[in-house]
């Protein structure tokens, strides 16, 4: 019986052979035609970067010097002009902003993923999250403005580095716990059962074994959210970013300036020392968020190499 | 009306004949003339999800130091039964048992047991490796270290890992990582892990069933040595599996699609492979369907 069916399907399947028409030259063709395509793709990406870099170094590399990057800015002698206190201003918000979002947002996936029950006011908090991450950043500036800046001026010291920390913080926040709980939900349900099953509490379970397996791509998504935050410039602008400050930046309630807001001021002069000091003040910042990312690169590959 | 006799009731008008629900009745209660010390008692534990009910009123003797195997058809709540003795079942949001499970002296379904307290002395072994993103040192000494276990961590380590039969293979690379081990030696990671917080029930569910013929039986090896300290609970597909290592055999049967899980037949395990008392139970083990 077995025997049989299987005769009339070896017969069946030789019938259909005679109806395969192909033309692999075709088949091949569109092959090759999509590699180059997303080739071409991929490329366009760098092309652009690599354009904008070799304009900016172009125009900047004049005042690329250890002098620009050790002096103040001056309207007076703009050829003596330097980044410094901006530079160092930047280097404040990205510790402070790193500081402040990165146990919340750390803290609030682990809420989200491990925590919440599956109610209707969780599910409205993970889609006004979502929604929180394509709000333009100068209404974050706005908000900032007045909770931190006015209402908690006792607090925060007014327009201090920290306020603009806190407001650079709920910026990335949203970003940071969308990346964070997809990190934790790639974790598969069997690692946590293995902790149960052990007499883990649930606490044990998530300090030991899901937040180290969510750390590398908890660390992706710190990466691209701080760099966003130390290359914004409206939502400080708004909570006060100097202008021009005599000194730089000591401590978390002092004044600051930041490069972004810098550059933005050069930019907006019309003498051509001032594109210049811009463009010189680009490139320092995208070293700025080279060196960054370089560094949490490290840190997530030796995390993967560990797990 | 109590919860049986209602669930009696249900079985008169749903046409199940009187034998079949004399033998329900009758299935959880240990064989005549057993002697041997109980390990846990399960009286009609039913489970859910949700509103579904997915298991229905088993009632069990484990016997301590010995195997029990639980067989039969997929999707007759054969995990979910057993997921229910360690107190795992309820981690499923939604899910939720009835009944009691007696443990020594301790049921561990009563008001203030703590699941957390209960899984540590009833362990569990899944049906997929699952080792922890860790050493293989650290994959056993973890669950220990949290339970407070103040000893010579080394030397549970390696008699853990010398139970479950790995040691000779893992010794030289207690540091590398447990997911460098192959997915047999996973799986008797596993077990290591489980036997290193010193439980006094081990639960398997289909432990073997995603391993290669050697690692099984490496795995059934394991087994017969583990019942010599350890009451162990198993689920299995494979029926001569079933035969080989255990002791006593349930027979786990859903009458029709949608209806809860039912323990079919229980006995010891020669009983049931050679002489069972009911149909669907001879017709299981025989390979007629399932």
């Amino acid at each position: 019986m077995a025997q049989t069916s299987k005769q009339v399907e070896r017969q069946e399947g030789g019938a259909r052979g005679s109806e395969f028409k192909t033309s692999m030259a075709t088949r091949y063709g569109f092959d090759r035609a999509f590699s180059i395509l997303v080739t071409v793709a991929a490329l366009v990406g760098v092309a652009v970067l690599a354009v904008l870099l070799i304009d900016v170094i172009g125009d900047g590399s004049g005042r690329l010097s250890l002098g620009f990057l050790t002096s103040f800015p001056s309207q007076i002698f703009p050829e003596n002009s330097g980044i410094y206190p901006a530079l160092i201003g930047s280097l404040w918000l990205l510790a402070l902003t790193a500081i402040i979002s990165v146990p919340l947002g750390l803290g609030a996936a682990v809420y989200l993923e491990e925590y919440a029950a599956d109610t209707r006011i969780n599910r409205m908090i993970e889609i006004n999250i979502s929604n929180l991450a394509g709000v333009p950043s100068v209404i974050y500036g706005l908000l900032g403005l007045g909770i931190f800046v006015q209402l908690l001026a006792p607090l925060t010291g007014g327009a201090s580095v920290l306020t603009g920390a806190l407001t650079l913080s709920l910026l990335i926040l949203p970003v940071l716990i969308v990346t964070t709980r997809e990190a934790l939900r790639s974790i598969p349900r069997s690692i946590r059962e293995g902790g149960y099953a052990l007499g883990a509490t649930r606490w044990e379970v998530i300090w030991s074994h899901l937040l180290p397996m969510a750390l590398p791509g908890a660390l992706t998504g710190m990466i691209l959210a701080l760099s966003r935050a130390i290359g914004e410039a409206a939502p400080i602008l708004v909570v006060g970013a100097a202008a021009y400050q005599t000194y730089t930046t000591a401590g978390p309630f002092d004044g600051y300036m930041a490069l972004p807001t810098q550059i933005y001021d050069w930019i907006s002069r019309p003498q051509d020392v001032f594109q210049e000091l811009a463009a010189a003040g680009i490139v320092v910042i995208m070293a700025v968020l080279l060196v960054a990312n370089s560094v949490a690169i490290v840190l997530r590959n030796r995390f993967q190499q560990r797990s | 009306m109590t919860q049986s006799e209602r669930t009696r009731e249900e079985q008169r008008l749903t046409g199940v004949s009187r034998d079949r629900r004399e033998g329900r009745r009758d299935a959880g209660r240990p064989p005549a003339g057993d002697n041997g010390t109980l390990g846990m008692k399960i009286q009609d534990l039913s489970a859910f999800y949700g509103g579904f009910k997915a298991v229905t009123d088993v009632s069990m003797d484990i016997r301590a130091n010995k195997v029990t195997a639980l067989i039969g058809p997929s999707g007759c709540g054969k995990s979910t039964y057993i997921r229910c003795l360690n107190r795992m079942h309820e981690v499923i949001p939604g899910a939720r048992a009835e009944g009691s499970v007696t443990l020594g002296d301790q049921d561990i379904y009563a008001k203030g047991s703590d699941p957390v307290v209960i899984r540590r002395r009833v362990g569990m072994v899944f049906q997929k490796p699952n080792p922890f993103s860790k050493s293989i040192y650290e994959n056993v000494a973890w669950g220990a270290r949290i339970n407070g276990f103040r000893g010579d961590v080394d030397e549970l380590v390696e008699r853990s890992l010398r139970q479950a039969a790995l040691w000779d293979e893992v010794k030289d690379r207690l540091k590398e990582s447990g997911y460098g081990l192959s997915g047999g030696q996973q799986q008797r990671l596993c077990i290591a892990r489980t036997l290193a917080v010193e439980p006094e029930v081990i639960l398997m569910d289909e432990p073997a069933s995603a391993l290669d013929p050697v690692s099984t039986q490496k795995i059934e090896d394991t087994m017969a040595e583990l019942k010599k300290s350890y009451t162990v609970v198993i689920v299995t597909h494979n029926m001569q599996q079933a035969a080989r290592i255990s002791d006593y055999t349930g027979f786990f049967y859903i009458v029709n699609m949608g209806d809860p899980g039912r323990l079919w037949e229980f006995d010891e395990t020669e009983k049931i492979f050679s002489n069972p008392e009911r149909k669907e139970t001879e017709d299981y083990v025989t390979g007629r369907f399932g």
